[in-house]
Order: structure tokens, then C-alpha cells, then sequence
């Protein structure tokens, strides 16, 4: 019973949403205040029931209710309670159910979030964000439905694929959802601001927030689902340039591009007819990454079942959405007025060519994710674009890019002085190539990339922070005036030092990739081999059993010299049900280093190791979270707290409301 | 600077910036691309040795032969005839005699395709998409014949290098 009313449930937000969907905009079409006034409420209503139906499913899992068809397929009465509750979006069906709970959460937190937002921005970005529910609900309930029931019910579930019993997939998809889906919100505001033909600062200030939150969770989303791959898939690499993990890596470019272009936007009122147009293309790049990973056109680690009728359905959305906000876009940019000028050489023109390489990055990703797949409808050919192809195209764009980041942030706004930048940032520029140069020395004979990577990475975190020292510590500032004044900066201020520092260390971990060493050997207990600058001992390989699988523990014992650092596990595991064997990694981290084991197979006695030393390897994903972290430091802003002059107009008596018309600091 | 120059500079640069990045992936997609075969097609499209390729077939039953230092020999399969390929490096999880693979390396003058890449299933019932296609066109795989029943599970692939 339980079961069919979280069903219901989802059938009664797809009511809700069509009402989400057409009342408000009838609504701001006829200025009738009553209709519009009805987004709010029909938005929380609709979360309220997905909520429901979400919470039925999850008990589903819980309570190993294997008369539901998806239970069964990927639950096992003896799985870890925590793998039960993770296996509810370990799936199509349950993972696109948790896909449309965040597209309803954004819009129930739009919905709340009722001083921040104009009225009638409110409620067409709602209708917006119901019309897109709709679609997804209706997708849900034609081809994908969780709440499925066998009859009879069979005694045991198949279990999950073992590769994704793990934490991770805690942790992994509601990150990367949040953030995939969070454009969805960037996207509905831009609709919202075509129907009405007006943008302006105001609009530019409320999304911006939805764009920073979405992408700091897309950020961490994509960097754990990098350490993920990493640690469980036991062959030591964190990208594979698989075509979906391009597809999540499209809109995070693109959802960069337009976090720096709506700074452009609020500032200077430069910029719309781009800014609306990013936020349209990232959200329609979220999009065809869902058709990619749900149509079954493409094999990858992530591919879901293969059943051409959802792919149909999917591209259909796809088609209507870009297509109906493309030509939406078409019609009503025009109305839109230009902007401020600015001199190319500005803050602004830094911006823009930021904007510039990272929509042409995003554009060959494009590119060789969708080439293989053109080319194979077109002439039948099967190719595979990878690695080799990304590396050459992809980085002679970024890198030029990254280069510049420190001298961007310097720039002044309408008019700059590259060489005055220049000057101001000597420090950064002289200590990150005498660290290239060091490093070359040091490492003779050594590859080349790493020390150079490194450099650039040494000069994205000096540069950033050269910020805060130029503008806190002019000459004659004594150490502790000086620390005030950094700590009194705008916290969008540090937001952008910490996310471009983070950026820097996320490129020094990839450059030192080129220093990581591999070595594969045949071992038996008492061999010695060595790893890095460490030496592994092999103890022993002993079985042990698990809840629902049996694994040979290899012990190793590791050595810096004759020093003893601690025993690494390293497991191969057969989960039962499925007889499905997997590999678990043996890590051991130093610093931000680690050394990385996995086994191969067992023969006569000796078993198959193959060992990695990987220097570095953490900054990749430290640098992910600083970023992350840079964005939520800038959401914390207090212009975003106090909101639209809309609602400075309605405080003005108050004398604390007087806040929101002091002007935001010009930066 | 007026509002006319300030454009013609923004797109200039931007169409610099285009052309590069265009000339970069015409000269990769050259370059840095790899053909899916199977051994039927090996022959028929009479692939030049020292060309880098995707192999993709089934193991041959009976064909895995282990040699020193986690060196492997095996053939790879489809109707028409098999390939003989070398290994070096630790085996993907799901590497069974009989089942799906596809491979990435060069083939040898003798023949020989030396792997250095095999890719690995992450699913029992799973059939590479390429394999898949290229043994159906030939009339020898049914999708859905796998023991649980294919369709229900989620397909993993992921490249394990040498």
C-alpha cells in the first residue's frame, strides 16, 4: 500500500507542476498578483510529494522489500544497511527519482527565498523550473517507474554491483546532482528573464548565488567521483576522458564561464546577451550529459540499462528545452539593451576572455565526446577518442587561460595597465620560475611537464593571494593594521583568491602526476619490492569473509629505510551473488603523497602486485574542495544577504534596512 | 577606442582563438584516434601492421597461456577467425575465457597484436557495445543471454593500462 501511495505521490506532483508550470505565468501575463502568488506554494507542494515518494523508496530499500521490482535488481537482504540506503540512487530508476527531488528542492528553496527576489522574477523562474519538473516526472513515470511491483515476490534480491558498494555512492551522485541540476535554476532564471524582456543587476545579483552554489557542489561532486574511480577501480587513475565524466565536465566549464561572466554582469551591466546565453548552454551541456549516461548510446563506467525508449524519451526533452530556449532566445535578445564599454585591456576584457577559452575548451570536449558517436551513425565506423586526443586538444587551450587568471584578478575594471599588473605581480612571476628552474635541476633527466606544471600551478596560488597582500599591506602598513584590513576584504574577495589558489593546487597535483611511478611484479610472502622511495614487504595472503562477499587479505608491511610506517590491506573480494570478483586498493598517504597497491591474480604461490608511489596525487582533489570552498566563502558575501534594492525600498524606514543601499564594494 | 573597434577586437580574438582551437582538433583527430575492429574486419579491411587499433572479440576458450612476470597470451575471437595478442600487466577483474574484451595496441609484422591496454568489465553480465554489435552482425550473440538477464544491469567498462 505504502508503495503504491509513493507512486500516487509522483503522479500528484506532476499535476502540481503542470499548475507550477502555466498559473504563474498566466499570472505575470495578465499582472494578476493572486496567480502569481501561486508559484511559491505549488512549488513546495510539489517537493513535498517527491519528498514522499523519495522516502518511500529509501524505506523500500530499507526494509528489503523485495515486492518492488527495483529492490529487487539491486538490493540483497545481507547488503550494509549504508549500501541499502546508497543503493536507492544506485540505479535508472531511483537515480533519476533523486535527479527530480533536487530540480523540486531548488525550486521549493526559490520559493522561500522570498525577499531576495522580485516578485515577478520569482514566479516566472518557478514556472520555468515546474515546466522542466514536468518533463521529468513525465519521463519518470512513462518508462522509468521505481515503484515497479513483482508478483510474486521473489525470496532474495540480486544484489548491487559490488563496484558500487561503497561510500562513494553516498556521497558522490547527490553532490554531482545538486550541482548538475542547480543550473537548472540558472537556467529557469534566464527564461524568466526572456519571457519578461528585462535584465538588469537585479537579475544578475539573484542568480548569481544559484550559479556559485551550483558549481561549488558540481566541483566536489566531480572531484570525489574522481577520487572514487581512483581508489576503487585499482588501477591507480583519477580521469579517463570517458565520455561521461566530459559530460559533467561541459557544464562545469561552462558553468565557470558563467560564474565570471555574471560578475561582469552585475558590475558593469556588460555582457547580458552571453550571460543569458551561457546559462541556457549549461544547463542544456547538464542535460545531454543525462541523455549520455541514460540513452545507453555510449559504454562507459556510469551507463545505465540499455532501453532505447527512454533515449527517445530523453532526447525529446533535450530537444525541447534547448531548442524552445534557443529560439525563446532568438526572439527576445534582441530587446535587450547593451551595456557599459570597456577598454580590451580591462577587467572586464579579462573576463571576457576567460569566457572566450573556456567556451573553446568546452567546445572540443564537445567535440571528441560526440565525434565517435556522429561518425559511427554517419558511416558506420567505430572509433574511440581518448586520452591522446584530449590532452593534445585541451591543453593549449587552458593553459593559456590559467596563465593569465592572476593577471585578471588584478585588472582594474573599464580601463587596465597590463604592465602596472605586470609590475604588482613580479613576486609571484619571479618566485614560481625560479621554482621551475630549481625543480628542473633537481629532477635532471626527469619529465618535464611536471616542474613547468608545477610552476604554473605555484603562480595561480601566488598571484592569487598577491591580491590580498597589495590591497591590505600597501608600503608602510605595519604587520597587524595590515590583517585587519585583509580580514576586513569582502568575502567575495577571498572567495575568488581561495577558488583560484585551489585551482593552482589542483594543477600541481596533476602536474606531479608525471613524477608517479608504476611497477608490476610477481610477489610471495617475504618478497620485497620497492615503491617510490619506500620499500613493501609482503607478510601474508589470508581469506576472510565479509557480509555478502569472501576476500584474500595481502599484507603489506611498509618501509622508509629500516623505518617501519604500518601495515596496507590490499583485497581481492568476490561478492557471492552476483560471483562477481573486485579489486580493493592498499593505500597508505604521506603528506599529500600516497602509495597505491592492488592485486592481480593468484598463480603457483605468487600473486600479481602492481604498485604505484604517486607524489602529490591529493592536491588534485584538495585543490577541488578549496575551490569548492572559495565558492561558498563568496555565497557568504554580504550583498547576496541583503538581497535586491526591491527590498531596500520596503525597509528604508528601518534604520538597519539603510545596509542594502550602500553600494556593494567596488572590486 | 569606439563601440565598432571594441567589437571587431572581441571578435577577432575570438575567431584567433577558434581557428587555433579548430586546427588543434583536426590535427589530433589525425593523429590520436583509434579504429574499432574485430578480427573479421582485421581482414577484410587488411589493417597494416604498426597500425594502433581497438580489438575487440572473445577470448578464446582454452587459449590463455600464463607466462613469466605477469606476461599473457591469449586469442581473441569472433566467427570469422581469431587473433593471437600478448599482455603484459595485471588482468582486469572480469578477464574470462569465452566472454567479451576489447583490447588497445598495435599489430605486430608476425601478426601478433601486442596489447597494452586491455579494458575491463565491471559487470558479469556485461558485453563491451562494439563486441556486442560486431558478434550480433554476425548472427552470434543474443542480447539479454547473459546469466541474470543483461538488461537489468548497468554496464561498466573501464580501460586498465599496462
Amino acid at each position: 500500500m505504502l508503495i503504491e501511495a509513493g507512486h500516487f505521490a509522483l503522479a500528484l506532483a506532476l499535476g502540481l507542476s503542470v499548475v507550477q508550470l502555466v498559473v504563474p505565468l498566466w499570472g505575470t501575463r495578465t499582472d494578476d498578483s493572486v496567480l502569481i502568488g501561486v508559484a511559491g506554494p505549488a512549488a513546495l507542494a510539489v517537493f513535498t510529494c517527491i519528498l514522499f515518494s523519495f522516502s518511500v523508496l529509501t524505506f523500500a530499500y530499507a526494509t528489503s522489500d523485495f515486492s518492488v521490482l527495483n529492490v529487487v535488481m539491486n538490493s540483497h537482504s545481507t547488503k550494509p544497511f549504508i549500501y541499502k540506503i546508497s543503493g536507492v540512487w544506485g540505479n535508472h530508476e531511483g537515480s533519476m527519482l533523486l535527479w527530480v527531488l533536487i530540480l523540486a528542492l531548488f525550486g521549493a528553496v526559490v520559493a522561500l527565498a522570498r525577499d531576495a527576489l522580485p516578485d515577478r522574477l520569482r514566479a516566472n523562474t518557478l514556472a520555468v523550473q515546474g515546466g522542466i519538473t514536468v518533463a521529468f516526472l513525465l519521463f519518470l513515470l512513462a518508462t522509468s517507474n521505481p515503484f515497479a511491483r513483482v508478483d510474486p515476490a521473489p525470496f532474495e534480491g540480486q544484489d548491487l554491483n559490488p563496484v558500487l558498494q561503497d561510500p562513494g555512492l553516498a556521497i558522490h551522485p547527490p553532490l554531482l546532482y545538486i550541482g548538475y541540476v542547480g543550473f537548472s535554476i540558472t537556467f529557469a532564471f534566464a527564461m524568466a528573464a526572456l519571457i519578461d524582456g528585462r535584465i538588469d543587476a537585479v537579475w544578475a545579483r539573484a542568480v548569481r548565488p544559484w550559479t556559485l552554489a551550483a558549481w561549488a557542489f558540481l566541483t566536489l561532486g566531480i572531484a570525489m567521483g574522481s577520487y572514487w574511480a581512483y581508489y576503487e577501480l585499482g588501477w591507480g587513475g583519477w580521469w579517463f576522458w570517458d565520455p561521461v565524466e566530459n559530460a559533467s565536465l561541459m557544464p562545469w566549464i561552462a558553468g565557470t564561464a558563467l560564474v565570471h561572466s555574471t560578475v561582469v554582469m552585475e558590475k558593469r551591466d556588460a555582457l547580458k546577451v552571453w550571460t543569458i546565453l551561457l546559462a541556457i548552454l549549461t544547463f542544456s551541456l547538464s542535460l545531454l550529459g543525462t541523455f549520455l549516461v541514460r540513452s545507453g548510446v555510449l559504454t562507459s563506467v556510469h551507463a545505465f540499462a540499455v532501453d532505447p525508449a527512454r533515449g527517445v524519451f530523453i532526447l525529446g526533452i533535450l530537444v525541447v528545452f534547448i531548442g524552445g530556449s534557443l529560439g525563446l532566445f532568438a526572439w527576445r535578445a534582441p530587446l535587450l539593451r547593451q551595456g557599459g564599454l570597456f577598454a580590451p585591456v580591462s577587467r572586464e576584457g579579462a573576463l571576457v576572455v576567460n569566457n572566450l577559452f573556456l567556451a573553446t575548451g568546452c567546445a572540443t570536449i564537445f567535440t571528441g565526446t560526440l565525434y565517435p558517436l556522429a561518425l559511427e551513425a554517419l558511416t558506420g565506423a567505430k572509433i574511440s577518442v581518448g586520452a591522446p586526443f584530449f590532452n593534445t586538444v585541451f591543453l593549449p587551450i587552458i593553459v593559456p587561460v590559467l596563465l593569465l587568471v592572476p593577471f585578471g584578478q588584478m585588472m582594474a575594471w573599464k580601463r587596465g595597465d597590463f604592465l602596472g599588473v605586470a609590475q604588482r605581480l613580479a613576486a609571484a612571476i619571479g618566485l614560481s620560475l625560479l621554482a621551475v628552474v630549481g625543480l628542473l635541476a633537481v629532477t635532471r633527466g626527469g619529465p618535464v611537464a611536471a616542474p613547468l606544471g608545477i610552476g604554473l600551478g605555484l603562480f595561480l596560488i601566488l598571484g592569487a593571494f598577491q591580491e590580498i597582500v597589495s590591497r591590505a599591506f600597501a608600503s608602510g602598513t605595519s604587520l597587524g593594521v595590515g590583517l585587519k584590513r585583509a580580514a576586513g576584504l569582502p568575502r567575495s574577495t577571498w572567495g575568488t583568491v581561495l577558488a583560484h589558489a585551489g585551482a593552482g593546487l589542483t594543477v600541481i597535483g596533476i602536474a606531479a602526476s608525471a613524477w608517479s611511478t608504476e611497477t608490476i611484479v610477481s610477489m610471495r610472502p617475504g618478497d620485497r619490492q620497492a615503491v617510490g622511495g619506500y620499500t613493501a614487504e609482503l607478510l601474508s595472503v589470508t581469506p576472510r569473509t565479509g557480509p555478502n562477499y569472501r576476500e584474500d587479505v595481502i599484507r603489506f608491511r611498509i618501509m622508509d629505510g629500516t623505518r617501519d610506517l604500518g601495515e596496507l590491506d590490499t583485497m581481492k573480494r568476490l561478492y557471492v551473488t552476483r560471483n562477481m570478483p573486485t579489486t580493493e586498493a592498499g593505500i597508505m598517504t604521506r603528506g599529500v603523497s600516497q602509495i597505491y597497491i592492488s592485486a592481480g591474480e593468484e598463480a603457483n604461490g605468487t600473486v600479481g602486485i602492481r604498485l604505484f608511489y604517486k607524489p602529490l596525487i591529493l592536491l588534485i582533489w584538495l585543490g577541488a574542495v578549496v575551490m569548492a570552498a572559495g565558492g561558498a566563502m563568496s555565497l557568504t558575501d554580504r550583498r547576496f544577504r541583503v538581497g535586491a534594492p526591491a527590498v531596500a525600498k520596503r525597509r528604508r524606514p528601518e534604520p538597519q534596512g539603510q545596509m542594502a543601499s550602500v553600494p556593494a564594494p567596488a572590486e | 577606442m569606439t563601440r565598432k573597434q571594441r567589437r571587431l577586437t572581441l571578435i577577432g580574438t575570438a575567431g584567433l582563438v577558434l581557428a587555433a582551437a579548430l586546427g588543434l582538433v583536426l590535427f589530433a583527430m589525425n593523429d590520436q584516434i583509434m579504429f574499432f575492429h574485430s578480427p573479421q574486419t582485421v581482414a577484410e579491411k587488411n589493417v597494416q601492421p604498426g597500425t594502433r587499433f581497438r580489438l575487440g572479440g572473445l577470448v578464446q576458450a582454452g587459449s590463455v597461456e600464463r607466462g613469466p612476470s605477469q606476461s599473457v597470451k591469449f586469442r581473441v575471437e569472433d566467427a570469422t577467425g581469431s587473433i593471437p595478442v600478448t599482455y603484459v600487466g595485471l588482468l582486469p577483474d572480469l578477464f574470462r575465457e569465452g566472454q567479451g574484451v576489447v583490447t588497445e595496441g598495435v599489430l605486430g609484422p608476425d601478426g601478433v597484436f601486442k596489447a597494452s591496454t586491455v579494458l575491463a568489465r565491471h559487470d558479469e553480465t556485461y558485453m563491451p557495445r562494439e563486441v556486442a554489435d560486431a558478434l550480433k552482425s554476425q548472427g552470434h550473440w543474443q542480447p539479454g543471454a547473459g546469466p541474470q538477464g543483461a538488461a537489468a544491469k548497468p554496464p561498466l567498462a573501464t580501460p586498465v593500462s599496462q
